[in-house]
């Protein structure tokens, strides 16, 4: 090993540790002189503040720790909900974008230059308040199909009751598993004999007999539980029973997939005007139908293209989604940086884990969408 | 070789000239931050981002309301201007960290002084300018006369992050009601998603009711229950570990206090000084070595009263003149029937 080229590494690597002791030592003399004490223990204290919207049960009697979890799943749930409708809305209009149709595609330009030159706070006040001033009092409303309920205190849907849920579980992982059986036998079927297997079809047909079975069978029932008005004083009224969906999560998730949606917009119309008119020409020569040159030949070459910008977009969501604070969504920011923050005053614990936590996020959707990447990547032989 | 040895020679040096830097402004000296407030020539306070009555700030940038004046009273007596103020609009959750990390000196920011927070977090409270407690507002069409009416159900619109959300839990869970909590950072937001209706109630300080309940569309259609439900006494922190600077924080704010008491205003405290009462006298620096103590000069309680007032005079200014809270009720002395008692200056 030759000296010159360790010296530097050991060098850097001495620096680092330097800085990182000189912080590190730097906040313990300061907190000392100042009197905070540092640790974790908290996490496993009483909470003793409830929150209004939560995945799983939770009250102030539950631990730190607990009240970390919901704010957790909720960031979890706005990112999921506004990666779907993100996701819907960004192919469509890219696609749209790429029509030849003059409505049609100035619509969607107008939409893409609008949303995106706006910074998302405001759009996120902007689709709260609108909504809180547009939605009718509970006792104002119309129901939509008799069940669902959309009102000013949010969005009252029925909940399914449910007897055995276990075994109707267990018949949705049969059937995914079988699923996954029938492409590979598919396959197979195409590589040694040419032969096409309707593999969509079957698919969704197990996905509903599996399930249906367990009805028959395997003592599954549900029941549906309609959200019922609910007088609280002269003139207040609310909703009980069923599942409420609070008007901060609908806004906040309308104003994320509204804003991330333009990006992926533009993504998805780089991506196929990326892939050249030759390849396209080429696979009609061959006798390929339009639809087969789209699903065959066009998309999984522009979905190369796609898939490592829109990979950003959907790390900027779930990054973005911390603005519900402003919001009142109790998301993980609001819950965990913000109240529980401020009910201890451990600033430094609560924001390292808070770090930590949006890092571990970023990283899993990264690792995700590389692995998806990989898979149509151009595989060289 | 030699080369990195001169690097690593010039890096080690960097490091220890760093190390020896924070030792030596680490150090704790006594009243650090009154040197440190007299070289910048201003009072560095921590207020809130707008609460009518204790800390507002106009169009033109000024600010006023009670915790405004404690800040006030402190550049006054310390640098002989009350005008030598920055103000710094904090968030309920901000506001801790701000004062811990050496952003401001004095946070008067309606905050109410609990053990846990005057134990836990390096923060220690000075006194209290302002006894509170909170209380309900509802719309005066829901019928609701008594927190007695609330149902299963009712939704609570309230700021986040502060004693308000405990004390919230406290009382919903002692009535065996269910509610639904919804926190905002910002007071303004609040009032607007209790104005929409997305909340039954609007639950904080009965003070801050009093003064969010201008901000409505129509607050006429608005009342606040009669109940208090907690003790919030309102008063200014300052960190840990500067017991100068701390006492002068007190004093400033005692000082308002027993000059209404002995009836020193801003216009009568000149002439005061010849009085016959020698706690008068005491009070506007004529007689005794008060200032001294405090490393001030003895004019600095004279400065206080002449350019910000006594504490009535500065309620009435903030408080009862702007309509939030014409009647004093436990803010009056205790020689009026409030409970407004401070340790006498001498």
């Amino acid at each position: 090993m030759n000296i010159k080229k360790i010296l530097p590494q050991l060098l850097t690597l001495l620096v680092v540790i330097l800085i990182f002791g000189f912080f590190s030592y730097n906040a313990q003399v300061n907190m000392e002189n100042r009197g905070i004490t540092f640790g974790y223990g908290f996490l496993s204290q009483e909470s003793s503040f409830d929150v209004q919207f939560s995945l799983i049960e939770y009250d102030g009697s539950h631990s730190y720790f607990r009240a970390y979890l919901v704010g957790l799943l909720n960031t979890i749930l706005v990112s999921v909900i506004g990666i779907i409708f993100a996701t819907i809305i960004g192919v469509v209009v890219g696609i749209a974008r790429l029509s030849n149709n003059y409505l049609i595609n100035k619509t969607a330009a107008v939409y893409v230059e609008f949303f995106r030159n706006i910074p998302l706070l405001l759009q996120i006040f902007f689709w709260y308040f609108a909504a809180l001033r547009a939605l009718p009092l509970p006792q104002d409303t119309e129901p939509m199909f008799g069940v669902f309920f959309l009102t000013i205190k949010g969005f009252f849907v029925p909940a399914f009751v449910w007897n055995n849920l276990d075994v109707f579980i267990y018949s949705l992982i049969a059937a995914l598993i079988s699923i996954i059986f029938v492409r590979i036998y598919a396959r197979k079927k195409q590589e040694n004999e040419g032969i096409q297997t309707p593999v969509l079809s079957i698919s969704i047909g197990i996905l509903i007999i599996l399930p249906i079975l367990s009805f028959l069978f395997g003592g599954v029932d549900a029941s549906v539980e309609v959200p019922v008005i609910k007088q609280l004083s002269q003139t207040g009224f609310t909703y009980e029973g069923g599942i409420k969906l609070p008007p901060e999560l609908i806004s906040l998730a309308l104003a994320l997939s509204l804003y991330t949606a333009t990006f992926i917009a533009e993504c998805v119309r780089a991506g196929v005007q990326g892939v050249s008119k030759g390849q396209k020409e080429a696979a009609a020569s061959i006798g390929l139908t339009p639809n087969q040159v789209l699903k065959l030949v066009v998309m999984p070459q522009a979905l190369r293209i796609i898939i490592p910008p829109t990979t950003n977009q959907y790390l900027n969501l779930t990054k973005n989604s911390s603005l519900a604070a402003a919001i009142a969504y109790p998301d993980l920011v609001l819950v965990f940086a913000g109240t529980a923050l401020m009910q201890t005053g451990r600033a430094i614990e609560i924001v390292s884990i808070t770090m930590l936590t949006y890092l571990s996020l970023s990283i899993s959707i990264s690792i995700l969408m590389n692995w998806y990447n990989k898979k149509i990547a151009i595989k060289e032989k | 070789m030699f080369k990195y040895l001169k690097q690593l020679t010039s890096l080690v040096a960097m490091v220890a000239v760093l190390f020896t830097f924070t030792t030596e402004t680490m150090a704790a000296k006594k009243s650090k931050t009154l040197k440190n407030t007299q070289k910048k020539g201003f009072v560095r306070c921590g207020v809130s981002q707008g609460l009518p009555g204790f800390s507002n700030a106009d169009a033109a940038g000024n600010w006023t309301g009670v915790d405004v004046d404690v800040c006030r009273a402190v550049a006054a007596a310390v640098l002989g201007d009350a005008n030598k103020v920055k103000f710094t609009p904090l968030s309920a959750k901000e506001r801790f960290t701000a004062l811990t990390s050496n952003e401001i000196d004095i946070l008067s920011r309606n905050t109410t002084w609990t053990l846990s927070r005057d134990a836990d977090i390096g923060l220690t409270f000075v006194g209290v300018n302002f006894y509170d407690g909170q209380g309900f507002m509802v719309r005066k069409n829901s019928g609701y006369s008594s927190v007695n009416d609330f149902k299963n159900g009712i939704s609570a619109c309230t700021n986040l992050g502060t004693t308000t959300e405990l004390n919230m839990r406290d009382f919903f869970n002692s009535k065996g009601i269910s509610y639904e909590p919804v926190t905002f950072e910002k007071a303004d937001e609040v009032v607007a998603a209790y104005d929409a209706g997305r909340c039954d109630t609007y639950t904080t300080d009965k003070s801050g009711l009093a003064a969010q309940r201008i901000k409505l569309s129509s607050p006429d259609d608005h009342i606040v229950l009669p109940e208090t439900i907690s003790k919030e006494p309102l008063g200014p922190v300052v960190r840990q570990g500067d017991s100068v600077w701390e006492d002068i924080v007190r004093w400033s704010l005692n000082v308002m206090i027993e000059a209404e008491e002995y009836g020193v205003n801003s216009a009568n405290a000149d002439s005061m000084k010849t009085s016959d009462n020698p706690a008068v006298k005491r009070l506007v620096g004529a007689e005794g070595e008060l200032g001294a103590a405090l490393g001030l000069d003895n004019d600095w309680s004279l400065r206080i009263i002449k350019q910000v007032g006594n504490y009535g005079e500065s309620y009435k200014r903030n408080i009862a003149d702007t309509g939030i809270l014409p009647d004093r009720g436990p803010n009056e002395l205790w020689t009026k029937g409030g409970i407004l008692y401070v340790p006498p200056a001498r």
